[in-house]
C-alpha cells in the first residue's frame, strides 16, 4: 500500500483540517474534520488554588472568556457550597449575555457574511471583512458597532473586554452602579436595529442559499441545551433539555451539575477534540449537537417578545427540530434579538445594582461543576481540589467539542454533494472547497478552530484511495 | 501620488486568540487602518499562505511543530516582526504545560477524562507533533518589537502600530496593558 503525502504549504492558521476518502470510482465515501490544537488546561491548572481558575480558564479562549469565567465561577461557588446574592446572579447574566452577543456579532458579520453577502464563490482575495467594507460599508459598520456594543457592556461591567477578572468563587468582584447604566441604555435602540437589519437581510437570502441549506449539513441528530423552569431559552442556570430530530423529548429536567452521569467523552486518535455522546445512547449513536440551533430546538419560547416572534416563524422551518446546519446562522440572530432584549431588562431590574455582591465561605466540598450556555452551546467546569483547595483534576466539556460529530456529519454530507465523482481531486473549484469550509463555519467553532481560523481554516483536503494512498491538496 | 500602502499581516500560533479579538476590538478603527495598511493576511481573511509583508503581528507560542515551521516561514517573509501579547513574548499560559511531561499532559485528557478511549492523538500524521516544551517566539526567531499584554489592550495596540506606520520606534510605554 503506497501512502502518498503531499504536505501542505505549513500554514498556522489553520488549527483543524479535513480529510476525505474516496471509493475505487474516486467518488466521496466519507469526510472527517481533525482538529489540531491542544493546550492541556485540565492537566496544567493541577496545585494551583481554585480562587485562581476563573483568571486562569478565562484564558482557554479569547473570544468567550467571559463563559469560561462563569462556569469556573460557578465550580467555584459550589465548591465554598455557598448559594450567591442575586446583585451577582444578576450581574453574571448581563455579562453572559454580553458574551453571547458579541461572539455572535463577530461570527455572523465579521466571519460568515463575506459568504452570504458576496457568495460562496467570490474571489477568495475578496471574501472577508475588507472586501465586504469595499461593497457594503455600512453594512459592516453596524455589525462592528454590534460587536462592540456587547464588548462595552462587558468592559463597563467587568472591568476589561478580554479576560475580566470580575467574577470568581462566591460571587462578583465589583459592585454595578446606576451611573453606569445609562451608556448602556443609549446602545439598546441601534442594537436592536443593527439586528433586525441583519435578520432581514438573512431571511431574504435564504432562497438563493436553497442548495446550501439542504447540503451543508441537513441531517436529524439530538439536540442539547438549557432551558428555564418555563422551558424558556436561559444561559445561566437552568436544567438540561434533550430533544431528537423529530423534536421527541428524549430527556428533561437534567442536573447539569450532575453531566457525568448522562453525558460522556470519547477518545479518538484522529483529532484534539474528543467526542461527547449522550450516554443512554452509546457511543457513537448518542452523539449530540448544541449551541444557537440546539438552545432554539429544545427551548419553547424565547421569553421576551420579539425574540419569541422571530422564533415562532424560525420553528416552522423544522417538522419539531430544525436540522439544517445552515440555520445556525439564523438561531444566531434570533439570540441576538434576545440578548439585547434581556440587556435591556435587566438595565430596570434594581438586584443587579445591590451592594451585597459576594458570599464569604471556606472550602467545603472536594468536588464542584459548573455550566453555562456559552456562545457555541452547553459549557461544563468540573473541578476536583485536595483540602488545602489546590487542584487535582479538571474536566471540562467544551461548547464546540459537542458539536464535533455534527460538523463531521455536515462536511461528510457537503463533500459528498459538492465533491463530484470523476473529479481527480487537482480540480476542485475554490467556491466548491469554502462549502466545505462553510460547513464548519455555520458551527462557528471555537478555540483552535474559530478566528475565522476557518475562512483560513486548514484547508488542507486529504483525500484517501480505496487502496489508502493519500494526497494531500493545499487551497490556495 | 502614488503611495503604496505598506503589507500588514496578523498570525496566531498557540493561543487562545484573545489578541487578535483586541485587534478587533479596535471597532470601527478597523475600517480607518484599512485605508492605512494593505491587510494581506489574517485568520480572518481567505489568503492560505503567508505572503511577503512589512509588519506581522504574531499571537501565541510556539507549542508544535507546525507553529515551528510557520514562525520560520513568517520571520522570512516579514520586514518587522512584532511578539502580540504574553503567549508570544513569554509564553504565559500556553507555556504553563511546560511544568509536566507531554505524556502526563495527553493522558489526563484524553485517558483519565474520558469514557471511551479509541486512541490518544499522537502521531497518526495528521495532527502535528507537540514541542517537548511550549517555546516563545523569540527561542525561535528574532524578534524586532514586544507588545505585552493579556491581551494587549485595544489603545495600545493602535498606538503602537500607528508609531510604527509613522516611522517611530514604538515604546509600548504610556497606555500599557493593565490601563
Amino acid at each position: 500500500m503506497t501512502r502518498i503525502l503531499i504536505q501542505p504549504v505549513t500554514r498556522i492558521e489553520g488549527h483543524a483540517k479535513i480529510s476525505i476518502q474516496l471509493d475505487q470510482s474516486g467518488a466521496v465515501q466519507s469526510a472527517k474534520f481533525h482538529v489540531v490544537e491542544f493546550r492541556g488546561f485540565e492537566k496544567l491548572c493541577e496545585g494551583r488554588p481554585f480562587q485562581e481558575m476563573p483568571g486562569l480558564m478565562s484564558r482557554v479562549c479569547g473570544i468567550c472568556p467571559v463563559s469560561h469565567v462563569l462556569a469556573s465561577s460557578k465550580a467555584g461557588d459550589m465548591l465554598l457550597d455557598v448559594a450567591i446574592p442575586p446583585a451577582a446572579i444578576k450581574q453574571r447574566r448581563l455579562m453572559n449575555y454580553a458574551q453571547v452577543l458579541q461572539s455572535h456579532a463577530l461570527s455572523f458579520f465579521h466571519l460568515s457574511s463575506p459568504d452570504l453577502l458576496l457568495g460562496m464563490d467570490a474571489p477568495a482575495a475578496d471574501r472577508n471583512i475588507f472586501g465586504l467594507i469595499k461593497r457594503d460599508e455600512s453594512f459592516v459598520r453596524r455589525g462592528i458597532r454590534l460587536r462592540q456594543f456587547g464588548q462595552r457592556v462587558i468592559e463597563v461591567v467587568g472591568g476589561k473586554r478580554i479576560h475580566p477578572g470580575w467574577s470568581g468563587p462566591g460571587g462578583v468582584h465589583q459592585r454595578f452602579t446606576t451611573e453606569r447604566r445609562d451608556e448602556i441604555l443609549g446602545w439598546i435602540p441601534e442594537a436592536t436595529g443593527s439586528v433586525l437589519m441583519a435578520l432581514d437581510r438573512l431571511k431574504g437570502l435564504l432562497d438563493s442559499f436553497a442548495v446550501e441549506v439542504e447540503h451543508l449539513g441537513n441531517f436529524p441528530s439530538l439536540f442539547l441545551g438549557t432551558v428555564n423552569e418555563d422551558g424558556q431559552l436561559e444561559y445561566y442556570d437552568g436544567t438540561i433539555r434533550i430533544v431528537d430530530g423529530r423534536g421527541n423529548a428524549i430527556a428533561e429536567g437534567l442536573d447539569p451539575k450532575r453531566y457525568f452521569t448522562y453525558l460522556g467523552e470519547a477518545s479518538e486518535d484522529d483529532s484534539f477534540m474528543k467526542y461527547p455522546f449522550y450516554q443512554p445512547f452509546g457511543y457513537p449513536q448518542g452523539h449530540y449537537r448544541v449551541g444557537p440551533l440546539a438552545r432554539l430546538n429544545v427551548a419553547k419560547s424565547a421569553g421576551t417578545p420579539q425574540a419569541d416572534r422571530e422564533m415562532r416563524e424560525f420553528k416552522q422551518r423544522g417538522n419539531g427540530t430544525v436540522c439544517a446546519s445552515f440555520h445556525y446562522h439564523l438561531a444566531r440572530l434570533i439570540e441576538m434579538l434576545h440578548c439585547v432584549e434581556r440587556i435591556d431588562e435587566l438595565m430596570a431590574d434594581a438586584e443587579l445594582f445591590g451592594e451585597n455582591i459576594k458570599a464569604k465561605a471556606s472550602l467545603n466540598r472536594r468536588e464542584g461543576v459548573g455550566s453555562c450556555e456559552a456562545p457555541r452551546g452547553t459549557l461544563f467546569h468540573h473541578y476536583w481540589v485536595d483540602g488545602e483547595g489546590r487542584m487535582t483534576n479538571a474536566n471540562l466539556l467544551i461548547a464546540t467539542a459537542q458539536n464535533k460529530q455534527g460538523m463531521n456529519l455536515a462536511v461528510d454530507q457537503a463533500a459528498r454533494h459538492f465533491l463530484k465523482p470523476g473529479l481527480n481531486g487537482d480540480g476542485f473549484a475554490d467556491g466548491m472547497l469554502n462549502r466545505l469550509e462553510a460547513a464548519i463555519r455555520c458551527y462557528d467553532p471555537c478555540l483552535s478552530c474559530s478566528t475565522h481560523a476557518l475562512g483560513q481554516m486548514p484547508l488542507v483536503v486529504e483525500l484517501i484511495g480505496e487502496d489508502g494512498t493519500r494526497r494531500q491538496i493545499v487551497r490556495e | 501620488m502614488d503611495h503604496v500602502k505598506p503589507k500588514f499581516a496578523t498570525a496566531w500560533l498557540g493561543g487562545c486568540s484573545g489578541c487578535h479579538m483586541s485587534f478587533l476590538d479596535l471597532d470601527e478603527r478597523l475600517i480607518d487602518l484599512a485605508g492605512l495598511v494593505d491587510i494581506c493576511y489574517s485568520p480572518i481573511l481567505d489568503v492560505k499562505e503567508f505572503p511577503e509583508v512589512d509588519i506581522v503581528l504574531v499571537e501565541g507560542a510556539v507549542a508544535n511543530e507546525d507553529h515551528l515551521k510557520e514562525i520560520r516561514r513568517i520571520r522570512q517573509r516579514s520586514k518587522v516582526l512584532i511578539a502580540f501579547g504574553d503567549c508570544a513574548v513569554t509564553g504565559n499560559v500556553t507555556a504553563m504545560r511546560n511544568l509536566f511531561s507531554i505524556e502526563d499532559v495527553l493522558n489526563r485528557a484524553y485517558r483519565e477524562n474520558s469514557l471511551v478511549v479509541s486512541g490518544v492523538p499522537l502521531e497518526n500524521g495528521i495532527i502535528p507533533k507537540l514541542l517537548d516544551r511550549v517555546l516563545r517566539i523569540q527561542d525561535v526567531v528574532t524578534v524586532d518589537h514586544f507588545l505585552p499584554g493579556c491581551p494587549p489592550s485595544p489603545d495600545a495596540i493602535h498606538d503602537f502600530v500607528v508609531e510604527l506606520l509613522a516611522g517611530n520606534t514604538p515604546t509600548a510605554q504610556g497606555r500599557k496593558f493593565g490601563s
